[in-house]
Order: C-alpha cells, then structure tokens, then sequence
C-alpha cells in the first residue's frame, strides 16, 4: 500500500504534446510509472514516448483503462481539462498547471467533489511513491523508498527536504506537493488522514508556509487523530507581513497565517518544528527511530 | 494581483449597475473646476485623492467643497500631495449626497472552506481592521446556484435593514457577485455602502483583479498599479520579485525554497533585499533574464539558491557563468551560489573555475554570502 498511488495506477497525460508533457512522461515512466494514455485535441493517432494520444479522456479510459490524469495543459484550459477528467470517470487528477484563475480552482474542486474525484494542485510537483509510481514533476533522484510520509505545499523546497532525508539513510513512502496556491483541491487536513491510515508511513514531514490557515487546521487534526511522529517546517518566518494580501483577506486570518501562529500551533499539537530546512533530516531521523519503537 | 483605484473600480461598479454618487475624473485644478462650471458634477461635492492607500480621510486627501472657489482649491492641495508615497494624479469628484447609516459589505475568498465569502457589517465608514470580528456577519457563497435569496435576507437583517432599502441592498448584492466572478476579482469591497433616502449607494469602491485571470481581462492590462519599474519588468518576464529593505540579492526557484532561504540569510544576521522566484524552474535562460534584472536592482552581493530537478546542476552553472558574462562590468556584484541535485559536484567545479563562490551546504553558502555583503557595505 502507498498513498494514492501505487502499481494499479494507470495514467493518462492531458497535454502530453507539450514541452513539459512530453518530458514528464518520460521521467515518470523512467520512475516506474505505467503512463498508458495521452490528451491533446487535434493528436489522436500519433504516439509521445511510445504512449498512444487520444482526442478525449473518455477514450483514454474507455481504449487504455486509464484511471488517473496528469493535466499539463495551459492554465486558460485547465479548467476544461480537469472536468472533461472527472466526466470521465478519473478518480485522481494531478493539476501541474501554474497560474490557474481561483475562480475557475473554485468550480474544478466543487465539481470533482460531487463527483468523487481527487485533485492534487493545482501549481503543485504532484505526488510520487518510491517503487510504485510518480504522477507530476518532482525529480526522481530525491527519492528513496522507505517509510517517511512528506506533504508539502510547496515545490522545490519540497525537493530539497526530501533529498536531505535520502541523505541521512532514510525514503519515502509516498511524497505529496499540494501545491502552493490560495485554492488547492488537497489540503493537509486532507492528507493526513490518508497517511494515518497507510501501514508502510511511520512518520511524516510537513512543510508548510506562511498565508491562510491550512497549517492552523492541519494541527488541530494532529492534535486529536494522527498518531506518528510529526517533522513540521514553515518557510517565511522572515517574511514581512501584508506583502500579499489584501485587506479583506487579513481580516479573515486575524490573528492566523504567520509564521508564529503556525509553529506554536503545530508545537503544541506534539509536531517537532524545524526553524530552518537544514535541521529537518536528524529531526526525521529521530521521529523514525522514535515510531519503530 | 491588479489593485484599481477608486474610479476604476467605480466604473466596474457602473457596469454592473451598483447606484454610485454622480462623479467624474479631473487631472488638474482647470479640469476639476470645469467640471462642476459645466454642470457635470452639482454643488456641494466631494474632491477625493485616487491614491491605493487607505486612510485618505484622516490624511487630508479627502474634502468637501460648495463654491468652484473650494473646488480649486481643494484640487490644487490634494493634486500637489504625495500621499503615504505615493503621487496624486488623479482626483475623483463627485455629487455630496445627504447620507444616514453607513455600512460595509465585501466579497472575497475563504480559503480554508475553498468558497467565495460574503462579508457584511453595519459598522461601516470606518477601516474595516479596526471593527470587531463579532460586528462582522460571514456566509460562504457556493458557485454553483450562486447568491441566493436567503443569503442576501441575511445580510439584509445583519445590516438592519428592511422594505425598499432591503430590496436596494438585495439588488447591490446581485451585482457585486457578477463583479466578483465576471471580473474575476480577488477582493469587491463597498466601504461605505451610505443610506441615501430609501435606497444605497457605494460611496466607495475596492476592488483587486487576481493576474491569473489576465487572459480573460486584456482590458485591466494597462492599469497603473503600484508596481515600481523593475517590478514591471519581472512581471512580463513572469519571475516574481520582491523588494525588502536589505542589500542582499537572493535568486531561487519555488516560492517555498525562496522563502526558505530568506529566513536563513536573516538567521546569520543578512538582510534579504530584492528577491526573485524563478517558478519552479530551473531553466539557464530564465536564470540569464533574473540575472540582468538583478543587477539593475544594485545589490552589495547577491545569494543564488537552485535546486536542479529536471535540468542537470552543470548545464544550471554553465547557465550561470555565461549570465554573468552578460551582466555589464560595472554592474557585476559578487556571487554565492548554492546548487543542488543532479550533477551536483560537477556544476560547483564549473563555478568554482569561474571566480564564482559554490558551496552546496545551505547554511555555509549562505553564511558566505553575508560575509560577500559585509565585505562590500
């Protein structure tokens, strides 16, 4: 067992002519990763990577099984391509897209839920588990199977602290990038659950960062349901305030989405923070003899 | 994210049919005394500084004026004030209306319920932060039916109001959502929504357009912003920049990595000052374009933080070194670079051999580059 993933994943690239689609193809099927359907409108009957494209997700699914969906389409139809997913009956979609308007994140995460399909992103490096499958963009060289959970809100940070637990003898067991933006389709509330209940994660990593109250949230349900050991990190705890948000928005968080907030909060759940991403490993390696006792 | 100013965002407002004060815009005391000599804006009225800032009442950006004597010379202070900063160029004028209770509604996003969020208080006219969270009623919005009828009765009875001002309010509401979505606006807020009469009208009108949304509003593309001239230049180039007060230029890709890196130039005692996230790339050419932009911000030493995913760390320094030849003599700046990932060893020797300081350790790098910036400041 993994998280979300695993060796009965069977993806379908939506934009698989692109750049970057054709050239996380081929990573994530050098990771390991049945990629067994391509989407670009306008392509069907050419092959990317010796993977079939079809004009719709529907025939990705109906002709190739397809069950999962990798959208690296350009944000103005990303939208589009997330619920053309979902009609399709795919139960995980991964939105790579950055820049994706909120608004339309609004109505792609809604309409997933009352359909019972899973979005990871949008703006995020996806999800991987070592020896089982990758779906997104996060490089395989950080990897490492093991029995570290990571869940992260942001991309190449993520990379870099998921390399240092590589570094100190210790892998993962499913890594998630939630993405970093104001509407995500999988918070860590989300996620946790899933780890909590997976039998190959003793431990987790959480890598957050300063803005709305995901962290806040997430603590509260580790305080109550989450029984291994927590490494939490919050980058921006130099970051002035108010750089980014508008007024109505401070006013929702009062008091909320600092660095401060979220470390004491993630504290006094029984999290052990890092101040900075270099103490991370040895905090790991702690946490992980901790929970094999 | 596109911040309009007063009038601009009165003009969505206009759109959309929001009752707004009779008004117009002036850009010089001639223009603004015109203005009203021709009957466009009636006596009394209101001469308002359109500035971003808030606060502009207090701080004399605001006043009130019965003859085209005043008019003048209201439009001629205000117009030579730089206010919190910023310059006033242009100056809204407009009809003084006899007005009761002022009140405050809003619309933006409640992220942790992942739904547009409806804000509304009779506390209005005041700065909003400064209002209780008690005297402030809140209702997620779903998208899918909408605004509807009992959501809008809600906010009736919360701002106290009944009959025809209820009706005035219900149609507000209405049209602020369409602002909300069409617009694809961050933040739609009317501080104060005044009683006038039986009705409501926005005497005042904030409004933040989300840049991801940019290609479906070429219309909002030329609107003067706050942005300073370098800003503008990341924007089109899509790398996003920041200024802090410090000396130390810092250079990553990720937004998390970028931050990251800023609390560790602070821990050792740095102080961050432009910053520039490249996305999650690591691409030589966007690192090539971050580069020129750098030096034009004049750094005392700039910290370089890339994790090589996808790109190999080699062809990243090789990226780097020839960036650096790009960079004119006089403009260079010393240079700490920290590259991790593939081909890690082989991307510091190329560095290394180019006069650059590479240290792949996070901490140690960044300690040299504090020491860079000490050396020179």
């Amino acid at each position: 067992m993994s998280v979300l993933v695993d060796r009965e994943t069977r993806v379908v690239v939506q934009g698989i002519t692109g750049h970057q689609g054709t050239v996380h193809t081929r990573q994530m099927q050098a990771f390991g990763t049945s990629i067994v359907a391509g989407v670009t409108p306008g392509k069907a009957g050419t092959q990317v990577e010796g993977v079939p494209v079809f004009e719709t997700v529907r025939d990705a699914v109906e002709e190739a099984h397809a069950n999962t969906s990798c959208i690296f389409v350009p944000a103005p139809y990303a939208r589009d391509a997330l619920l053309e997913a979902v009609d399709a009956g795919i139960r995980l979609a991964v939105v790579v897209t950055e820049h994706v308007p909120f608004h339309d994140m609004l109505v792609m995460y809604h309409y997933a839920r009352s359909k019972g399909t899973r979005i990871i992103g949008p703006n995020c490096p996806g999800i991987g588990a070592p020896g089982k499958a990758k779906v997104g963009i996060i490089p395989n060289v950080v990897f490492q199977p093991g029995r570290v959970g990571v869940i992260s809100r942001s991309g190449t940070l993520t990379y870099e602290i998921v390399n240092g637990i590589k570094e100190v003898g210790l892998g993962q067991s499913t890594c998630i990038g939630l993405g970093g933006d104001p509407v995500v389709g999988t918070t860590f509330l989300d996620a946790l659950p899933l780890f909590e209940s997976d039998p190959e994660t003793d431990a987790l990593v959480m890598v957050g960062e300063i803005g709305g109250t995901a962290e806040e949230d997430a603590a509260e349900y580790i305080r109550h349901h989450f029984s291994k050991p927590v490494v939490a990190y919050i980058a921006g705890r130099s970051a002035p305030p108010g750089k980014r948000m508008g007024h109505a928005g401070a006013i929702i968080t009062r008091g909320k989405g600092t660095a401060q907030t979220k470390v004491a909060a993630l504290e006094s759940a029984g999290a052990r923070v890092a101040r900075f991403p270099y103490e991370i490993p040895a905090l790991v390696a702690e946490a992980a003899k901790r929970a094999r006792r | 994210m596109v911040k309009l100013a007063e009038w601009q965002g009165k003009a969505v407002f206009r759109k959309y049919g929001v009752p707004l004060p009779r008004g117009e815009v002036a850009r010089s005391p001639d223009e603004a005394e015109a203005l009203v000599r021709e009957a466009k804006v009636p006596l009394p009225c209101v001469v308002k500084a359109q500035v971003l800032a808030g606060g502009r009442g207090k701080g004399g950006a605001v006043r009130f004026a019965s003859s085209l004597e005043e008019v003048r010379a209201a439009a001629t202070a205000i117009l030579g004030l730089e206010f919190k900063g910023e310059k006033v160029r242009e100056l809204l004028l407009e009809e003084k209306l006899p007005i009761g209770r002022e009140l405050y509604v809003a619309m933006t996003l409640d992220r942790a319920q992942r739904l547009p969020l409806l804000m509304a208080s009779a506390r209005g006219g005041v700065e909003v932060e400064s209002v209780a969270d008690a005297e402030i009623d809140r209702q997620t919005v779903d998208p899918f039916p909408g605004l509807t009828g009992y959501e809008k009765r809600r906010a009736a009875k919360v701002l106290g109001l009944s009959g025809p001002q209820a009706r005035s309010l219900e149609r507000v509401l209405d049209s602020l959502w369409k602002v909300f979505q069409q617009e694809d606006a961050e933040l739609v807020e009317v501080n104060p929504l005044a009683v006038v009469g039986d009705g409501l009208v926005a005497l005042d009108a904030k409004v933040i357009i989300e840049d991801d949304a940019a290609f479906r509003h070429p219309e909002y593309a030329e609107v003067r912003d706050d942005r300073t001239e370098l800003e503008e230049i990341a924007r089109e180039k899509e790398i996003a920049f920041v200024q802090l007060d410090g000396n130390i230029g810092v250079i990553a890709n990720g937004a998390g990595l970028t931050m990251a890196t800023l609390d560790v130039l602070k821990e050792l005692g740095g102080e961050p000052g432009v910053f520039l996230d490249l996305g999650g790339t690591d691409d030589p050419k966007k690192v090539t374009e971050a580069f020129l932009l750098m030096a034009r911000a004049r750094p005392t030493a700039v910290f370089l933080n890339i994790f090589g995913g996808i790109t190999r760390c080699d062809t990243v320094a090789s990226g780097l070194v020839e960036a650096m030849r790009q960079v004119p003599a006089a403009d260079r700046f010393p240079l700490v670079a920290r590259i991790r990932g593939n081909n890690e060893a082989e991307g510091i020797a190329i560095l290394r051999s180019a006069g650059v300081t590479a240290i792949s350790d996070l901490r140690a790098s960044a300690q040299a580059a504090v020491d860079a910036a000490r050396g020179r400041a």
